[in-house]
This record gives structure tokens, C-alpha cells and sequence, in this order.
């Protein structure tokens, strides 16, 4: 009697393409990964339709927080240590080298002037140093002329000379616009009036005549 | 695991006593250390990855100028100016004049783009201009909106400027009367 044979299968299953689809997925997202820099304020951006990429060369960047501290960084650690030499010089600052170095390898300072000294002597890498970032008070610029900001801006200017500097603000959704307004401020007291907001993107509602215009690029590519 | 199949190690003749069996190596490796460090590592890109690079988006501000012949005029029949209030609640008004009767209106966020379009429908494209005047109480992210819904009209000129005494009173007395806090 012919007997209909079950095959045996083997327990354990062929794995092979389930792993090459976990190993694809996981070397997409190493190459599309990219590490946020820690910075001492947390800033969530509001949205825009804008598609203009972040420029990532010669920022100077200014961070607004929920509270309305400022805070100031700069992209590239050569025109950090321009930037350093100059404020140390025309406010008399009266840093010593080491604490310029620790200027440098910080992501942003927000601290008036009379207290980055103090600020800048403490040693990096101590767990209590990374609490008094996280507490800086900002950057004074509450005022008709710029404030402390002003200074900021006015030295990052004579570093980047011969260049174009990006100017990026980065504030947060319930900063309250005076603040914002004295940032700028601050900037238009030095001729600086282009600026780039740093957004989160979103695409154009439908129907508007944004999306229109964008629908109809798209169609003639 | 991810079996890769070559012969059994079990499987050999008996060759008598005597004759020594070489051992055969499995060719089938056990892959599961393997696969558990590179979901380990999936999930760590997963969580630490970020998808949307942010944008930036262009605002160019007007120069400070002192003397009032060289500002810029605004003709009254193209002028659409926005005041942005408390609690994500937007003003407009037309022309130059806020005071005058029934001019004075609120709007929200989602209202105020049909508003753009109408004036923007109505007025000579020439003439068109919308004045934007935060006040006091007004966030960030209601600037950035607002000036991101000239980007969705297609607003070729506006102008971000401070709000004046005025302005701000009306803002005031509407908002007390609304009952917004």
C-alpha cells in the first residue's frame, strides 16, 4: 500500500534571507543616522513648509529656550578659537589658555560676560561642571542696543570676515516673541538682516497655491 | 540558526576497529550570537537615528531707518496687516486705519489663510502688501506660522514690524472682552 510520506521538516527553520533583510535594514540605518550634538538646552522647533536645507558650514548659531535664555554656538572649532581671542581682548575677559580651550570643546555658552570665566575654568569633564551648563542664565540682550549679544555677534562678524556667515536662530515653540525680537535686535544693530529660522519641515497644505506651484514643478520634471 | 547546509557529522560508516575516523568539521556555524548583536544594533540606530533634517527657512528684516520719507509707503488699498495675540489667536485688519467701525476682526490660525487669499483675490498684485505686528504676548511659533502662511499664499511682500501703541490697546480691549487671559 502506498503510503503518502510526510516530509520531516527540520526544526529549525532556514533563516538566511530573514537575517540579510535585518542586515540590510541595519546598515540603512547606520549610513542614514546622524548623531545629534549634545547641547545644554533642549529646543523643540516649530514647523514650516520651507524644503531649504540647514546650511551646516559657518554658523553661528543663537538658541532661544522655552525661559528665553540665549545661547550662542559656532560651527567650526578654528573660528571658535578666533572668536575667543577677539572677546577676551576687546572685553577684557582676561582668560587664561586653558579656559579658552575649554571654550572651544563646548557645544554653546550662554553666560554673560562677567561670568565665563567662571564658567570656563571648571574642568569639562567633572559631573558637577555639566550641572552648572545645564543652569546657565543666558545671554543678556534685553535691551534696545543688543545687550551682551551684541558683542557676540560684532566678534563672530570680525572672525568670519571675508566670509559669508550663516546666521541660524533656533528657538523654541513658546518662546515669547520680545526675546526673539531683542535676538534680533542684536543682530540688526551690526547691519545683519538675512536669517535663516531653523525648522522642522512640513509639507504645503493641499489646495493652497503653494502646493499648486510646487504640484506643477513636480509635473513638468 | 540560518542553516547552511553540508552534510551531517554523524552520519559516517563504521570502518572496523582499527581505522581511525577523521573527524569532519560542521561547515553549519550557529549565526545566533551574530543576528542578536545586529538587532541589538537596529534598534539602537532605530532609536537613536534622526529622520527629518531640519530646514531653514529665510526672513529677511527691514533696516531701521530714522527718517519717515524713507520708509517704504503702503498704499491704503493694499495694506493687510496682522496682529498676533495670546493664546495662538490672530487680529487683521484692513487699510491703515484699525479704529474704524467693524474693521477690527479675529481670526485663528486656520481662518486667517482664507483671509490672505480673499485680500490677496481682491487687491491689484502690485499693491499688496501684509504687515505683520506680533505683540507682547505672541510666541515664536505663531511668528514662524505666520510668516510660513505667507510662503503657502505666495505672498511676494510683507513685513515683520513692531506693533504700535494703538494697535496693541485694540489687541487689548478685544481680548478682555473675549475673556482670553
Amino acid at each position: 500500500m502506498p503510503s503518502v510520506k510526510i516530509k520531516k521538516h527540520a526544526p529549525d527553520n532556514d533563516m538566511t534571507p530573514f537575517v540579510d533583510v535585518a542586515f540590510l535594514i541595519l546598515s540603512f540605518f547606520m549610513l542614514a543616522t546622524k548623531f545629534k550634538p549634545e547641547e545644554p538646552i533642549e529646543v523643540t522647533t516649530p514647523n514650516s513648509v520651507s524644503s531649504a536645507a540647514l546650511p551646516e558650514k559657518d554658523a553661528f548659531m543663537v538658541s532661544i529656550d522655552k525661559g528665553g535664555r540665549v545661547f550662542v554656538s559656532v560651527d567650526n572649532p578654528q573660528f571658535r578659537q578666533i572668536l575667543i581671542d577677539n572677546l577676551n581682548k576687546t572685553r577684557n575677559l582676561g582668560l587664561t589658555p586653558a579656559e579658552m580651550k575649554n571654550f572651544i570643546n563646548a557645544p554653546s555658552v550662554g553666560v554673560p560676560f562677567g561670568q565665563l570665566k567662571s564658567l570656563l575654568s571648571l574642568d569639562p569633564e567633572l559631573e558637577s561642571t555639566k550641572n552648572v551648563v545645564k543652569q546657565q542664565p543666558g545671554i543678556p540682550c534685553a535691551d534696545s542696543t543688543g545687550g551682551e549679544l551684541y558683542f557676540w555677534v560684532r566678534d563672530a562678524l570680525v572672525a568670519y570676515s571675508g566670509r559669508k556667515l550663516n546666521l541660524l536662530i533656533k528657538s523654541d515653540n513658546d518662546t515669547k516673541y520680545p526675546v526673539f525680537k531683542n535676538v534680533l535686535n542684536a543682530f540688526k544693530k551690526n547691519d545683519q538682516n538675512k536669517f535663516l529660522l531653523v525648522t522642522a519641515p512640513e509639507d504645503a497644505p493641499p489646495g493652497t497655491s503653494l502646493y499648486e506651484t510646487r504640484q506643477n514643478q513636480i509635473n513638468k520634471k | 540558526m540560518a542553516s547552511i547546509d553540508g552534510g551531517g557529522d554523524s552520519g559516517g560508516h563504521k570502518k572496523g576497529p582499527g581505522v581511525k575516523k577523521a573527524k569532519k568539521m560542521s561547515t553549519r556555524v550557529d549565526m545566533t550570537p551574530m543576528v542578536d548583536l545586529g538587532f541589538l544594533l537596529i534598534t539602537f540606530f532605530i532609536f537613536t537615528t534622526t529622520m527629518a533634517q531640519p530646514t531653514a527657512m529665510n526672513l529677511f528684516m527691514p533696516k531701521d531707518v530714522d527718517k519717515p520719507e524713507d520708509q517704504n509707503k503702503v498704499k491704503e488699498s493694499g495694506a493687510f496687516t496682522i496682529l498676533l495675540g495670546k493664546q495662538d489667536i490672530v487680529y487683521y485688519y484692513e487699510g491703515l486705519d484699525p479704529a474704524s467701525e467693524g474693521n477690527f476682526r479675529t481670526a485663528t490660525f486656520k481662518t486667517i489663510r482664507d483671509e490672505i487669499i480673499r485680500k490677496k483675490q481682491n487687491t491689484k498684485p502690485d499693491d499688496l502688501v501684509i504687515i505683520i505686528k506680533p505683540s507682547e504676548d505672541a510666541t515664536y511659533k505663531n511668528t514662524v506660522d505666520i510668516l510660513d502662511e505667507m510662503t503657502i499664499s505666495e505672498i511676494k511682500r510683507y513685513a515683520m514690524v513692531d506693533i504700535s501703541p494703538v494697535e496693541y490697546q485694540l489687541v487689548k480691549i478685544t481680548e478682555s472682552a473675549a475673556g482670553i487671559k
